[in-house]
Formats: structure tokens, C-alpha cells, sequence
């Protein structure tokens, strides 16, 4: 479904991607890691069209993803790692703008906004602001404005960072089903215990470069001789102890 | 599928505009105080009659010749009079209270009267006082002092009917089918100030693309499937529609309050609103692209557009500035707007007048709005 394909990106003399290659299923979670400044957030940036590759290829359903408006751009939503909403403006407000971006409107779009809002249990808040909401009803309402026009892929960039429990716990259940819905699911985060609940499939990007991409059991069994007893100590082994920026 | 994202773009910026409650004071509560303010002292309606200019006189001599003075200052068009003690008007001119004073000495009658019929007379002086910051008044006291204490004097030594051996007759020239056209200065300290603010309103829509930036929300603008024209076009259209609310409400409060008339072309005066709405827009989109961060762009743009209004007249008339820089201030586009405005209100004038200024502040749009779009950082690292 989702298949990027040797992209490179460079900033100045700065190489931020290099040769970066992997897929993301149907009904499969994959999980995206790597320390600060490994490539994550511009592999994600590039999958989802805010910048452009230099080399390689983002593919969506076989097709590639090209320019401002490919409708392709359609069949993938994100879920930035801000919480990018608009604090002033009501849940229902917020959703009526980001899904008329994707076209919607009228009845499709009210539609829509109530599937969306009751997956996130904040149907019974859509009228209130969102700057009454706590931390991690705005993540989840973060994660309702990245579905709204229902993707096929979903690119989620550390979604639970700053949440309690409850509301991580939450997240992961709406991920689960979305995961049951068919849904391709690129996820990013720093919390190795998240992508071993979450993930079918785990990618670890180091300095731009792809240095391991494998199931989890696949990953312990062939880090070490006699095998892995975390994904913690598998990361560490693969990226290094020393301190990032 | 672009119109519908282009609406839904200027419905959220309108909608987020309107429930800041500091941003909705500022654009439209902010300029009418301040054009008020300046209205008043600039002088006011002036279909309702010239401003008078206040002065004390202190008659120290009490003769028939000087109470004629006095008497005859009272009754002037150009003066509002006071009579007091000579400690008293020094007094108020000293405090700033009233601009000019002017003290009638003893024995100034018999005295004046006496140098006019001998020549070689020791003179009598009349006194008169003044606040240094306040010089032009002196000069209009004194001519209208001038004349009445001629005639005063004449009318004494037995002329029946003392008067200048001329006529004097005024006219304020402005349109002349324009029945409600007339100098009234609210008309140009409400342009000024909503075009000022208008530019403050623009300025704060370009900086809040910087915090959508820094808060994901261009992220997620940029991932939806919309051109680059779509975005910036509904950005110039919410910006245009905020400023342009901004300007209309400031000028309708205007003509409800102080009398202030659109004496020429009412679709001249929506032209030049309009362009210099959309110059305002394209100002705005150039500091978004020009500026790293909300707080420098804050600072830099403030005092961009406070030099743009300063220099563009919107605080005093253009023509009091000396004349070199009346030219060099013809590259600012607020003085096309002032000018359009001022040209479609007070002045009475019609279409014609608002075409020039119309297609320049359009020109400035067009030139700010390019210039934006190239230097915009479309990409997200």
C-alpha cells in the first residue's frame, strides 16, 4: 500500500535521509525509531508531500506521489507530532476546516466529523473549545483530525507524547482498530514499549539510513548470538549509547 | 474541491479573528478612539464653522477706545475671547491653557490716539503673550487685533465709518456638485487610523502563519491535496476581509459620530478601500515570508508599518511635510490610500480621482504578494 522507495533528502551539506527503503501493509502498524536527528520526521515529512526527495520515490498504491495536489495525497492522513489545532475554535470547528482541505463538505463531512469525534470518545465534547480540553483529549482529537477524510494510510509522528496513561491507553485502542479497519499505519515514537505492544513490522533509521527493518521477534532473535531480552537493547545496539542533541 | 478549502480557510481565520477578543479591540475600538482624538484637536467639522482660536485679553487702560476693542475682538468669527486680569492671562498662556494673550496697557487709548494725529508720538504697545509651541495662532490673533484696534482708533478721531479701504471674501474649495463635501478633519484622522490599523490586523494574520508553522497546523495545511495558489489565496482573502471590516467600521462610526460624509464617489471610496485591503494582505503574506519566528516579525513589522503611516500622512496631512519629502513619500503606499481616501471623502471628488490611487496600492498588492510567494518556505524539513 505504502511503499517508500531509496529516497535521499539533504539540507545543505547536511544528509538527513540516504537511500531510505520500506513498506507499511495493509492492517499492519509499522514502527518507525531512531535517536534525535536520525530521519524520522523528514522521511515522514517526504511520505507525506511536505517536502520533496531528491532521489527515490514515494509510492502510494503502486502509484507515486508527486506535487502540491495529487489526489493520492488523499489516501494518506497525518497526525503531526504538534498538537496542530486551533485552541480558540471548537472540536467540531476544528474538524470542519481540516476536512473541507480534503473536500468535504455537506452531509459527507458532518458524517465524517461524527465517525471520527465518537472513534476518539469526544463526540459528547464536539461543541466545547479545545483549549478547555486537557492534554490527551487534544491528542486523540489530533489523531480525529488526521482520519477525517478516512486514509488508507496513516502517518502518526509521535501521537502520545505528553499523555496520561488513560489517554495513551485510549490512543492504542483506536490504533488497534484502525489497524482492524485495513488501515496502513506508519507510527514514530521514542517509547520502545509502544512499538512492542503496536507493531507488526519495526524500522530503525540511524544517522539517515535504514539499519534494521524486521518483526520484533525477527529483531531479538538477530541482535545478539543468543538473542535480545528488549527492543530497548536491541536500539541501543544498533544506534550506540552516546548521548544525541 | 479548491473553493470549497479556500472558503473553509477564510471562514476559520474569521472565525478565529473574531473570538480574539484583544485582536477585535484592536482593530475596530482602538482606531476609532484614536481617530477621534485626533479629529478633535485637528479641528473638527468644519461645515459646522472654523475652528476659533482662544485668547484672553486683559484691558488695563478701560477706555471707550479700548472696551471698542475688546468688544469688537468678541465679536469676531476667528477668536474666542476671554476678557481677564493681566496676572490671569499670563498666567493661562504660561500653563499651556490658551495659546495667546494680550494685554491693553493704561492710557493705551488717549495714547494711540494722540501718536495717529501728531506721527512723532511716543507710541503706546499693546502686549501680546504666547505659548512657543504654538507660534501659527500668534500671527492670526495679531492681524485681527490689528484691525479692530484700527478701527477703534479711526472711529475715535471722528471717522463715521472706519474700514478697510478693501474687500476680503473666503471660500473653502472643494467639489463643487458635491453637496456634502467640506473640510472635516475626522474624515482624515479616521482614514489614517484605519488604515493604520488596518496594517496592524494584516500584520498580526501574516504573523499567525508563523505560529501555524511553528504549531504543526502548516504541516497539516500542506499534507491536504491544495495548490500553493489556494492557500495563499485564502489567505489574501481573510486578510482583505478583516482589513476591510476594519476600515469600513472605523469610517461608519465616523459618519454616525462626527458627521463625516463620503461627499464623492461612494464607489471610488469602496476601490481605494479595497486595494489598499489587498496591499494590506500582500504587506501581511510578506512578513510571513520574510520573518523566522513571531517574535521578530512582531517587532520588525510594527515598526515597519508605523514608519509606512507615519510617512504616508496618516497621522498629519501630507501637505504640511516639507516638499521634498511630500515627493519621496509617494513610494509609500499608505499615501496613495490616504490621498484616495481623503480625495473620496471631505475633498468631494469623483470616480476619477480614486482610479490612480486604486491601480497603485493594487500594484503594491501584486508586488508584496509576488515577492512572498517567492520567498516563502513551502517545505518542511
Amino acid at each position: 500500500m505504502l511503499e517508500i522507495r531509496n529516497v535521499r533528502k539533504t539540507f545543505g551539506s547536511l544528509v538527513a535521509v540516504d537511500d531510505v527503503s520500506f513498506t507499511v501493509e495493509p492492517g499492519r502498524l509499522t514502527g518507525l525509531l531512531g535517536p534525535n536527528g536520525a530521519g524520522k520526521t523528514t522521511t515522514v515529512s517526504m511520505i507525506a508531500g511536505l517536502t520533496r526527495p531528491e532521489r527515490g520515490s514515494v509510492l502510494v498504491h503502486g502509484q507515486p506521489l508527486s506535487g502540491d495536489t495529487d489526489p493520492l495525497k488523499r489516501k494518506i492522513g497525518l497526525v503531526p507530532q504538534d498538537l496542530a489545532l486551533y485552541d480558540e475554535l471548537t472540536a467540531r470547528d476544528n474538524l470542519r476546516y481540516f476536512g473541507a482541505l480534503y473536500g468535504l463538505a455537506g452531509q459527507a463531512l458532518a458524517t465524517a466529523m461524527q465517525a471520527a469525534l465518537t472513534l476518539v470518545g469526544l463526540a459528547d465534547r464536539a461543541g466545547d473549545r479545545v483549549k478547555t480540553f486537557s492534554g490527551g483529549m487534544k491528542r486523540r482529537l489530533n489523531l480525529a483530525a488526521g482520519l477525517l477524510h478516512d486514509p488508507d494510510i496513516l502517518l502518526l509522528d509521535e501521537p502520545t507524547v505528553g499523555v496520561d496513561p488513560q489517554s495513551r491507553n485510549a490512543i492504542f485502542d483506536n490504533l488497534e482498530e484502525l489497524k482492524r479497519r485495513g488501515k496502513a499505519l506508519l507510527y514514530t515514537t521514542h517509547y520502545m514499549e509502544e512499538v512492542e505492544r503496536l507493531a507488526d513490522r519495526i524500522v530503525i533509521i540511524y544517522n539517515g539510513k535504514v539499519v534494521a527493518n524486521d518483526t520484533l521477534s525477527g529483531l531479538y532473535a538477530g541482535a545478539t548470538p543468543g538473542g535480545a531480552k528488549s527492543l530497548e537493547s536491541v536500539f541501543l545496539t544498533l544506534t550506540g549509547r552516546s548521548l544525541r542533541d | 474541491m479548491a473553493l470549497t478549502a479556500l472558503l473553509a480557510m477564510v471562514r476559520k481565520d474569521l472565525r478565529l479573528f473574531m473570538s480574539d477578543r484583544r485582536a477585535v479591540i484592536v482593530a475596530f475600538a482602538v482606531p476609532i478612539f484614536i481617530g477621534a482624538f485626533i479629529g478633535s484637536i485637528t479641528g473638527g467639522n468644519t461645515r459646522e464653522g472654523r475652528p476659533r482660536v482662544n485668547v484672553a485679553i486683559a484691558d488695563g487702560d478701560n477706555s471707550a477706545v479700548s472696551q471698542a476693542i475688546v468688544e469688537a475682538a468678541r465679536a469676531d468669527e476667528n477668536l474666542n475671547v476671554t476678557v481677564t486680569t493681566e496676572a490671569d492671562a499670563r498666567d493661562r498662556v504660561e500653563k499651556g491653557a490658551i495659546a495667546v494673550g494680550a494685554i491693553v496697557p493704561q492710557g493705551f487709548g488717549d495714547g494711540s490716539i494722540s501718536a495717529l494725529r501728531e506721527q512723532n508720538g511716543t507710541r503706546p504697545e499693546l502686549e501680546i503673550l504666547y505659548d512657543p509651541s504654538r507660534t501659527i495662532e500668534v500671527g492670526l490673533v495679531q492681524g485681527v487685533l490689528t484691525q479692530h484696534i484700527m478701527q477703534a482708533i479711526t472711529r475715535a478721531v471722528g471717522v463715521p465709518r472706519p474700514q478697510l479701504p478693501f474687500g476680503v471674501s473666503t471660500a473653502a474649495v472643494t467639489a463643487r456638485n458635491a453637496p456634502y463635501a467640506g473640510y472635516n478633519s475626522y474624515a482624515h484622522s479616521f482614514a489614517g487610523m484605519g488604515i493604520q490599523f488596518l496594517l496592524f490586523s494584516a500584520l498580526n494574520l501574516g504573523i499567525e502563519m508563523l505560529v501555524e508553522r511553528e504549531r504543526g497546523l502548516w504541516a497539516r495545511l500542506r499534507s491536504a491535496p491544495i495548490s500553493r495558489f489556494t492557500i495563499v489565496g485564502g489567505k489574501i482573502a481573510s486578510i482583505t476581509i478583516i482589513s476591510l471590516m476594519t476600515l469600513l467600521v472605523s469610517f461608519g462610526f465616523a459618519m454616525i459620530m462626527f458627521k463625516v460624509r463620503i461627499a464623492g464617489s461612494l464607489t471610488g471610496f469602496l476601490a481605494v478601500s479595497i486595494a489598499c485591503s489587498m496591499m494590506a494582505a500582500g504587506f501581511g503574506l510578506l512578513i510571513a515570508a520574510l520573518g523566522n519566528s513571531p517574535k521578530t516579525a512582531r517587532g520588525v513589522s510594527t515598526l515597519a508599518s508605523l514608519v509606512m503611516v507615519m510617512l504616508g500622512g496618516a497621522w498629519v496631512p501630507t501637505f504640511i511635510f516639507p516638499k521634498w519629502m511630500q515627493q519621496v513619500t509617494l513610494v509609500v503606499p499608505v499615501r496613495w490610500a490616504v490621498d484616495g481616501l481623503d480625495a473620496t471623502t471631505w475633498r468631494g471628488l469623483g470616480l476619477t480621482s480614486a482610479i490612480v490611487p486604486t491601480l497603485v496600492l493594487l500594484a503594491f498588492a501584486a508586488v508584496f504578494t509576488a515577492i512572498a510567494l517567492v520567498r516563502f518556505r513551502w517545505e518542511e524539513a
